[in-house]
């Protein structure tokens, strides 16, 4: 049987994961990845969370490590995490840590330790699509698919991944946890970003927070599209566009949406709905999975977002019918029908 | 541990499991074993019954000498930037300072006398008899003298739990008016340790209670395994000589195979840390250059060789060592630290394997990287 590597982050799916390729036979190890925070036990990578795996893995009786990436993290992850909120951008660090931590430096690691396979418990599918090649599958669980933050796989990596509870929906996960006796069975799913501690307060806080103590977060004005002053937003690096929730605009009544966000005079203007929409998306890094794919596809734009058909020419995302345009630095991900065919970061946009 | 320390502790556990701070039989019993036993540890450390405070290991004997003699003196304390944790956590805790060391992992006396002469009510100094990562020896006289000249009213405290198998305690910590030591360091059971708190040594104790230790430190003692520390004591200190000159021979040799065998299987750079400091014979501290730790430590382990990197963090992931940055080894050797640690059961199969599994490993990572 092959050695596989499991990377179990102390959560209910990929101590499943682990359970799983333990009970078909495989050679299975398990390592942690401490990526944030010191010695305190909150947040990501807590002293919990590593308690947790070590305990699964010890009832599953296989080998547990802990793998330090912390300055891989802070590399790849938090402190384009922080630049691309300076400059405007909404990054997604899910998929910056699965392209050059998860994907990446652990793939590596594991290669030079020897293992024939890497498994996550992420919820998607390797798909073998026949030619040799393989594409990620969104999971048998909608609401839990994770498809998205893996588009960015290439075929070696996917060569030597295993997504074991890919083919389970969350309930059948938990379930199975239970049958196992997991310690982990019941533990609450993990949300938002990792290594921003939940903030007691409702909306970003929390992000406001870990940002304003990185980077001067600027006050912006709010302008309708005749340029009048209608409200003041307390830092524009976090106002995105086709936001309508969560902005100060003095009691007006009618819904408006942010239109545009003007870095160099710090003015957001709202506008209709109809105003955030766009014919086209520019994607200067799209890259296709396993070849480009002509016709109509699928494109989806956030973690749950909705998927909206659209035609590729070159790196342009022409859609099908007008839609919200996708804020900078958030990720672009292309399917066939369940299939992730490519995808890539969105870039400035095309006016049309 | 070593057979004559658990032969010692199992009858005790059982039969004398008298509390000694009562007053009946099995009490005075257990008192009995307690007294020898902080004689044989007196001894063995070159101190007085009086001077021995049980304690709950290391880290406990460091906190309360660093906290203890801190508070009852009401001044401030210096320590050396290569302590182990135990001392270093504490003396940023109370706001002290921290002396840098030089590239030999000596702590440097210049630096030293500036601070003592630009810090007013320095009460008590810190530094580590023996290193935990490096196996680097201090000179304890040395510090002594230094202090002797500009703050002679500061109390000299050694972290000696590295030292017992290696070093003659009891003359080479003769400066020092505190000295930790822990008994799993030298054959003895874990959670078990000791303080020397000489004569002008003043503490306030860090658990108040039924008045134990003399008053420093309360709570019943734990006899058995202090017990099994004494005969551990003793027999190691009865044994250094011998197994100094057999350990220190098998890390020498050890290091220079590894060396050898390096340059000619991948030719990855390496350090011999501190390589022209005094240090203890079963230590060997090697940077490779561009080798990750935790990967060389993996596949060290594939093949039954537990070594150890800088330090554990309590999640269990190693951090960067701030032994070695201290002593300004390269940020991409210090990542690629290893350290190899024999002991009184180590013999000559064991180095000819560590030598295989460690030259094998660092090809396979400079081939594959990691």
């Amino acid at each position: 049987m092959a050695e596989i590597l499991v990377a179990l982050s102390g959560g209910v799916d990929s101590s499943v994961a682990a359970a799983l390729l333990k009970r078909e036979g495989h050679d299975v190890t398990t390592v942690t990845l401490k990526l944030w925070g010191g010695e305190t036990d909150s947040g990501c990578c807590s002293v919990s969370d590593v308690e947790d795996a070590r305990r699964v893995a010890q009832q599953l009786g296989v080998d547990h490590h802990v793998f330090n990436f912390g300055d891989d993290f802070e590399e790849h992850v938090v402190e384009p995490y922080v630049a691309a909120y300076a400059e405007g951008r909404v990054p997604n660090p899910c998929v910056e840590c699965n392209r050059h931590i998860k994907f990446d430096k652990l793939f590596r690691r594991a290669d030079a330790l020897g293992f024939d396979l890497i498994a996550t418990g992420h919820h998607a599918r390797v798909i073998d699509v026949g030619d040799g090649t393989r594409r990620i599958g969104r999971g048998a669980d909608p609401a839990k698919d994770q498809s998205y933050v893996l588009h960015m796989l290439g075929q070696d990596q996917l060569a030597r991944l295993m997504l074991p509870v890919g083919e389970f929906t969350k309930d059948e996960v938990r379930e199975l946890a239970l049958e196992l006796d997991l310690r982990t069975a019941n533990k609450p799913d993990s949300q938002d970003v990792c290594f921003i501690e939940r903030s007691p307060g409702r909306g970003d806080a929390g992000r406001r927070a870990f940002l304003g103590d990185r980077i001067p977060l600027r006050p912006a004005k709010i302008v309708d599209q005749s340029g009048a002053e209608v409200g003041a937003a307390p830092s524009i690096e976090l106002v995105t566009v086709g936001q309508r929730k969560g902005l100060d605009l003095g009691g007006a009544t009618e819904r408006r949406y942010v239109v545009d966000i003007d870095h160099t005079t710090d003015t957001v203007t709202v506008g209709p709905f109809e105003d955030t929409l766009t014919a086209r998306t520019e994607v200067p890094d799209l890259t296709w999975t396993n070849g480009a794919i002509d016709g109509e596809l699928t494109v989806q734009c956030s973690a749950h977002g909705a998927r909206r058909p659209a035609t590729v020419t070159n790196t342009t995302i022409v859609w099908s019918e007008p839609q919200p345009r996708v804020a900078l630095g958030q990720s672009v991900v292309l399917y066939l029908e369940d299939e992730v065919v490519g995808g890539g970061i969105a870039g400035e946009e095309h006016q049309p | 541990m070593r057979p004559a320390a658990v032969q010692t502790m199992v009858p005790l556990l059982s039969d004398g499991f008298g509390n000694p701070s009562g007053s009946h039989r099995l009490a005075r019993e257990a008192n009995q074993v307690l007294d020898e036993a902080r004689e044989a540890v007196a001894q063995a450390l070159g101190a007085e019954p009086g001077d021995i405070i049980f304690t709950g290991g290391g880290t406990e004997a460091d906190n309360l000498a660093v906290f203890g003699a801190t508070e009852a003196l009401g001044q401030s304390v210096v320590c050396s930037a290569t302590e182990h944790h135990a001392v270093l956590d504490p003396t940023e805790h109370l706001g002290g300072i921290v002396v840098p060391v030089g590239p030999d992992g000596l702590l440097d006396l210049d630096a030293f006398r500036s601070v003592l002469s630009e810090t007013e009510n320095v009460g008590l100094v810190s530094v580590m008899t023996v290193n935990n990562e490096t196996g680097i020896i201090q000179s304890i006289d040395a510090v002594a003298d230094v202090l002797n000249e500009h703050a002679p009213g500061a109390l000299l405290h050694t972290d000696a739990v590295q030292a017992l198998n290696w070093v003659d305690v009891a003359t080479h910590c003769r400066a020092a008016d505190l000295i930790s030591v822990s008994a799993h360091k030298f054959g003895g059971p874990k959670g078990v340790g000791a303080l020397v708190a000489r004569d002008r040594a003043r503490l306030t104790p860090r658990f108040h209670g039924g008045g134990q230790e003399r008053g420093r430190r309360g709570g019943t003692q734990n006899v058995a395994g202090i017990a099994a520390m004494a005969v551990a004591a003793t027999e190691t200190v009865q044994n250094r000589e011998t197994e100094m000159a057999r350990v220190g021979e098998l890390r020498d040799q050890m290091v220079q195979q590894i060396i050898e065998g390096i340059a000619t299987s991948c030719g990855t750079s390496t350090i011999v840390t501190a390589s022209a400091s005094p240090t203890t014979a079963n230590i060997a501290n090697l940077c490779f250059e561009g080798i990750e730790s935790e990967a060389l430590l993996f596949l060290l382990e594939k093949n039954d060789v537990m070594a150890s990197a800088a330090s554990s963090c309590s999640s269990g992931a190693l951090e960067p060592s701030h032994v070695l940055q201290a002593m300004g080894v390269p940020r991409e050797f210090a990542l690629g630290s290893l350290r190899l640690s024999l002991g009184h059961t180590s013999d000559q199969a064991d180095v000819d394997a560590a030598v295989d599994a460690v030259v094998g490993a660092v090809t396979r990572l400079t081939e594959r990287g990691s």
